[in-house]
């Protein structure tokens, strides 16, 4: 086992050993916190299937992540004032269904990637930042200028949403839910990552001349990794949606979109369980900084610029060593 | 919609194309010589908005405002490109995205601890405050104008710096083949501090220029930045004139599509409902026209490469 691998099994199980320990002392708010960094390390497993294996660097996946909250804004907004969506051609009615609503805002997040993708691959290095950048800005302004919606004041939802069986206003039922969809999200990252796709994707990644003269078009590659990451991205944009019952326009902001990217560079790109920590370091940073200092983001970006400029590799790299290992 | 109002809109989409310009180009020349994408741009134009609004509040003059807000920027860029920028040119883009990110972290919060949460306001000189009578009977008011005016004015004269002078022969010479005028002995590392801290004296300027008719508040820099990012998109990177054309098309399609779309909308829906799906949909109307570029020609309007 190397030594990514130990730590790979330490972040995962803290993860899940916190939240338990605090269901037992009876600390409702920290399981908030550990649910919080779960979601967040989804959007951030997301990310990092395009940024770390494709490396497609997206400064859009606020699009993406906001665009789920809005499946889940709407469809449970339509389902709590008993309103149907739409009447013709066919009825369509709202629902507080997680099942069927992460279904919508998975459809959803991969079509606008499709369509965001099909367009900024045409391009690429500081050219796809830019685009990608400004679609996220596109869905920002056209989610403050829809009125139907709650414009810039947002969606608010009074009860969580349902999943059959569970009691998702526990707080520790819904952390499970969302930790076994991030376990899932990691395990299909990990089988992604080890499957034909992802090895031609690596290679796209290294060389796209090679890779075109054995047939494969990095084109179609890298758009298929922009779906999937968009995906799951917007999954996760539903989930932090049902965590805090309010969705807003705020999802959307570029500022999100830079906040997904520092989850994945803080714990290390391209590493399988680098959104994880850095999600988890994040949050904690968050929560003790910002209890120190209101200015808090002076030392964010900071610490962020002395990730960048003196330890590559993040969180995981700082201690697992610079090699990557996929196992 | 009326002549007159058009005309306005038509001139209002000028002033905000010629602002828009002002970012773009010091982006677009950051990028074309140094090949650094730099989001903190936008703070940039924070910092020269804040100068301005701080010494034209304490001495009263508008003009030692926007010095200070020339000066302010200058330095604030000479400085960061001397401490950060200068470490991340031979880095990827991903490396410059986050370091520069965490710029705009430091220089929001640093700017929040320094003025407060609330927005500051500067206001416009005495001589240009009211309208101006144009020809045909249209009032307009002269302080947007006069931006027009300063920012064409700009324009030519960057126009002059590139294609005239010594040091625009070298900026030149530095998008072409950075080695090779390093090897000719040119001192590559002051012309990169010199063109980054133009760049920022640009963003500065028109961060002032606005803060006469907008809030002077923490963020304010970031959504002009993503508009300029659009606008090299549209022009093309590294390209002067790309950035000029993209920055009034830009400027334009903003103005008047708010103006038009639920006008056209209103030809067949009931008033309330073409407002708000007129708005809605302007709102995405410059991203369309970025988009129908990159289907056209993905390397933008006046660029050389992708």
């Amino acid at each position: 086992m190397s030594r990514e691998t130990i730590l790979n099994a330490v972040i995962f199980g803290g993860l899940l050993a916190v939240p338990l320990w605090a269901c037992i002392v009876d600390e409702p708010f920290t399981i908030t916190l550990a649910t919080k960094v779960a979601i967040l390390a989804l959007a951030g497993v997301g990310l990092n299937i395009a940024l770390g294996l494709g490396g497609l660097v997206s400064l859009g996946h606020a699009a993406f992540f906001g665009l789920g909250g809005y499946a889940m804004g709407i469809l449970a907004s339509h389902a709590q004032s008993y309103t149907p969506l739409m009447e013709s051609p066919l009825l369509i009615e709202g629902t507080k269904s997680m099942p069927i609503i992460w279904l919508m805002a998975l459809i959803t997040s991969a079509l606008a990637a499709l369509a965001i993708g099909a367009l900024s691959l045409r391009t690429s290095g500081v050219y796809f930042i830019m685009i990608t950048l400004a679609f996220g800005q596109m869905f920002y302004y056209l989610s403050i200028s829809w009125p139907a919606y709650g414009g810039e004041d947002g969606l608010s939802i009074y009860v969580r949403n349902g999943f059959p069986g569970l009691n998702t206003l526990d707080p520790i039922q819904f952390f499970a839910i969302c930790f076994a969809l991030l376990a899932l999200a990691l395990w299909l990252n990990a089988r992604l990552i080890r499957s034909p796709f992802g090895l031609a994707l690596g290679a796209a990644r290294q060389s796209p001349q090679r890779v075109e003269t054995v047939g494969l078009s990095p084109f179609r590659l890298r758009l298929a990794a922009f779906v999937i990451s968009g995906a799951i991205t917007g999954l996760a944009g539903a989930l932090f949606a049902d965590l805090n019952r309010f969705v807003s326009p705020t999802m959307f902001s570029w500022q999100t979109s830079g906040e997904i990217m520092i989850f994945v560079i803080l714990g290390g790109v391209g590493r399988l369980y680098g959104p994880v920590a850095g999600a988890a370091l994040f949050i904690t940073l968050e929560h003790v900084l910002g209890g120190l200092s209101e200015f808090w983001h002076i030392y964010l970006g900071l610490l962020l610029l002395l990730v960048v400029l003196f330890a590559r590799g993040g969180l995981i790299g700082l201690i697992a060593g610079r090699e990557v290992h996929h196992d | 919609m009326t002549l007159i109002l058009f005309i306005e809109q038509v001139l209002n989409g000028l002033q905000f194309g010629i602002m828009l310009f002002l970012m773009a180009a010091g982006l677009t020349l950051v990028f074309g010589v140094m090949g650094l994408i730099n989001l903190a741009h936008g703070s940039l134009y924070m910092v020269g908005a804040f100068a301005a609004a701080a010494v034209a509040g304490w001495t009263g003059s508008f003009v030692l405002g926007l010095a200070a807000a020339l000066a302010a920027a200058a330095a604030a860029g000479a400085l960061v490109e001397l401490l950060v920028i200068r470490r991340l040119y031979d880095r990827d883009h991903l490396d410059q995205v986050l370091a520069t990110f965490a710029l705009i972290l430091i220089f929001s919060e640093g700017t929040r601890y320094l003025f407060g949460s609330f927005p500051l306001y500067l206001d416009i000189p005495d001589a240009l405050t009211g309208p101006v009578t144009l020809p045909g009977g249209i009032q307009y008011p002269a302080y947007r104008l006069a931006i027009i005016a300063i920012g064409l004015t700009i324009a030519a004269g960057l126009f002059w710096l590139i294609s005239r002078t010594r040091l625009g022969i070298r900026i030149r010479a530095g998008e072409a083949d950075r080695e090779m005028i390093a090897a000719l002995g040119v001192d590559i590392s002051k012309l990169y501090t010199i063109v980054f801290a133009l760049g920022a004296a640009l963003a500065g300027l028109a961060g002032a220029l606005v803060g006469a008719i907008q809030a002077v508040q923490v963020g304010m820099g970031e959504p002009v930045l993503i508009l300029a990012f659009v606008v090299i998109v549209i022009g093309g990177i590294g390209s002067i004139k790309g950035a000029l054309i993209g920055s009034l098309l830009v400027g334009l399609t903003e103005t008047l599509g708010s103006i038009a779309m639920p006008a056209l909308f209103r030809l067949f829906m009931d008033n309330s409902a073409a407002q708000a799906t007129g708005s809605a949909i302007a709102s995405m109307l410059i991203y369309v026209l970025m988009a129908l570029v990159l289907v056209w020609r993905p390397q933008g309007l006046f660029g050389a490469r992708v």
